[in-house]
């Protein structure tokens, strides 16, 4: 394929477009976070910053970007210092292969809302997962306080177990699909979103993104009480709002991942592609919230019991089951 | 299956909570509402006067005295009629507890413990009240109360005029 000057300018527009909306995305996840939890716990939330507090999250960046920014003296400045990007950056490259709606016809020519449809989206995914656990084991590393060590050590046991299941979980949604690109993914769903025919593969999968995430109940990495906070014990500025706001654009992008693998993506009756889209990630995000007002934290053996013991070998037995269905029909 | 027991104790968790959106928050946002506060809450302190209408205040000293955080300072002066008070009286808002120990160990019951809150001010000087802001009108707690009519306020001679008394001294002046 040939590039024109049109082809590149719209890449570039779906670049910036994408950005500005996970970007605005994450800091109101923040936002209705804050407010969704004062609910669940019968409280009202910041609603004091502009009407309903929805200027909120933009008094938050003000704050973090006017903080001091404090590297400690024993810190590996260069480690220290890369380590929020590397925790932030693979969560944003995630989306490149996200497909947000169904292809638009726009002056003639075929345009995907997506920006990149990779033939090995899935592999991709599972691949910037596994480099966002070097954000947090570099953070640990660099900060070099006995807190944040211990949370990194713990953030990268977990993400690598997790990842395990939630790779495995999803060579079911593969196997149906026949295809690795999410593009296809979502086209294999025409008819029937795959949940029906995989419940325990969603269940798998959204359980694995939980610990991915590093949400209640599987925040051990940064377990405020016995960790301080865990890997980001020794940052502050900017630097902290990188690793923060890293894992809201995880929780997007993990959401709509999940929404096209089991929910069959933009699909659905009479509403237009996108808002069904928007409608499933906000489900998915509402559940993460949920989830946290809702589970106290795991303790370290019951965390590595549940992913070993139980998630992989039940996504294992999953893939056979699968494939004697797919074998036998 | 106590597997099957643990997802049946996540999903009422989970019900519970949802359920809990819908119910009515309990926050009061305080400084557009405002509960009432019980009568003895110790929320501000203020100066009360005796049923005649005159200031209970007799510059003792004690509230001053008692105070932990030593923020009540004033001048004594005497008036015509033998009767003492406050020239002026500080309170230190910055600085107070509010603990409520100069409220016990007043003997006049002037100084008052007050449910009302006094708000946050943006300068410290600011919470630095004088006398006229903390003077009320009322008689506050034991409206009935009136020290001078226990202790009178006469004095019967003026002083330094008994037998073998000596004048009053003067601080200022007392050279050796
Ligand atoms: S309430 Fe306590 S701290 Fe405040 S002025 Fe009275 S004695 Fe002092
Ligand atoms: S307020 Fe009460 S304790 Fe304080 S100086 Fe006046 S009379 Fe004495």
């Amino acid at each position: 394929m040939t590039w024109t000057a049109t082809d590149i300018a719209l890449m570039l527009g779906k670049i910036v477009l994408l950005y500005a909306i996970i970007l605005t995305g994450a800091a109101y996840l923040v936002l209705a976070e804050r407010r969704i939890l004062g609910f669940l716990q019968d409280r009202i939330g910041p609603n004091r910053v502009g009407p309903f507090g929805l200027l909120q999250p933009l008094a938050d960046v003000i704050k973090m970007l006017t903080k001091e920014d404090m590297i400690p003296k024993a810190a590996d400045r260069l480690l220290f210092s890369m380590a929020p990007a590397m925790a932030a950056i693979p969560a944003i490259l995630t989306f490149a292969i996200i497909p947000v709606g169904a292809p638009l016809q726009l002056f003639g020519r075929q345009v995907n809302l997506q920006v990149a449809d990779l033939n090995v989206g899935v592999l991709f995914f599972m691949a910037l997962s596994s480099v966002a656990v070097y954000g947090i084991a570099l953070g640990g590393w660099a900060s070099n306080s006995k807190y944040a060590l211990l949370g990194s050590i713990r953030g990268l046991s977990q993400l690598i177990s997790y990842e395990l299941s939630m790779g495995l979980s999803l060579v079911p949604v593969v196997m149906l699909a026949k295809s690795l690109s999410l593009a296809d993914i979502v086209n294999a769903q025409a008819d029937m979103p795959f949940i029906v025919y995989q419940p325990v593969a969603f269940v798998i999968f959204l359980v694995s993104i939980l610990a991915e995430c590093r949400r209640i109940p599987f925040d051990l990495p940064e377990a405020e009480g016995e960790l301080v906070a865990g890997f980001h014990t020794e940052y502050s500025g900017m630097r902290f709002g990188l690793f923060f706001v890293g894992e809201y654009i995880n929780i997007i992008s993990l959401s709509s991942l999940a929404s096209l693998f089991f929910l069959g993506g933009w699909r659905g009756p009479l509403l237009p592609p996108i808002v069904w889209f928007f409608i499933k990630v906000g489900l998915f995000s509402f559940l993460f919230i949920w989830v946290r007002g809702t589970l106290p934290r795991l303790r370290y053996d019951q965390l590595m019991h549940l992913g070993w013991k139980f998630l992989t070998p039940l996504a294992l037995l999953n893939i056979l089951v699968t494939g004697w269905w797919l074998a036998l029909r | 299956m106590p597997i099957l027991n643990d997802i049946k104790e996540i999903l009422t968790g989970l019900s519970i909570t949802f359920r809990h959106i819908f119910r009515k928050p309990v926050t009061v946002q305080f400084p557009e509402e405002r509960r009432a506060m019980p009568e003895r809450f110790r929320g501000s302190i203020v100066l009360t006067r005796d049923p005649d209408g005159a200031e209970r205040c007799v510059a003792c000293y004690l509230c001053s005295g008692a105070c932990p955080v030593d923020c009540i300072s004033m001048a004594a002066a005497e008036g015509e009629n033998g009767r003492r008070y406050a020239a002026w009286f500080r309170i230190n808002f910055s600085r107070c507890i509010l603990c409520g120990m100069c409220a016990e160990a007043c003997p006049t019951l002037a100084i008052q413990m007050s449910p009302e809150m006094f708000h946050c001010k943006r300068q410290v000087i600011d919470m630095v009240y004088e006398k006229e802001d903390l003077l009320i009108d009322g008689t506050g707690k034991d409206p009935n109360y009136n020290f001078y009519r226990h202790a009178g306020t006469g004095v019967v001679q003026p002083r330094g005029s008994g037998a073998g008394e000596q004048a009053p001294a003067d601080p200022r002046s007392l050279l050796p």
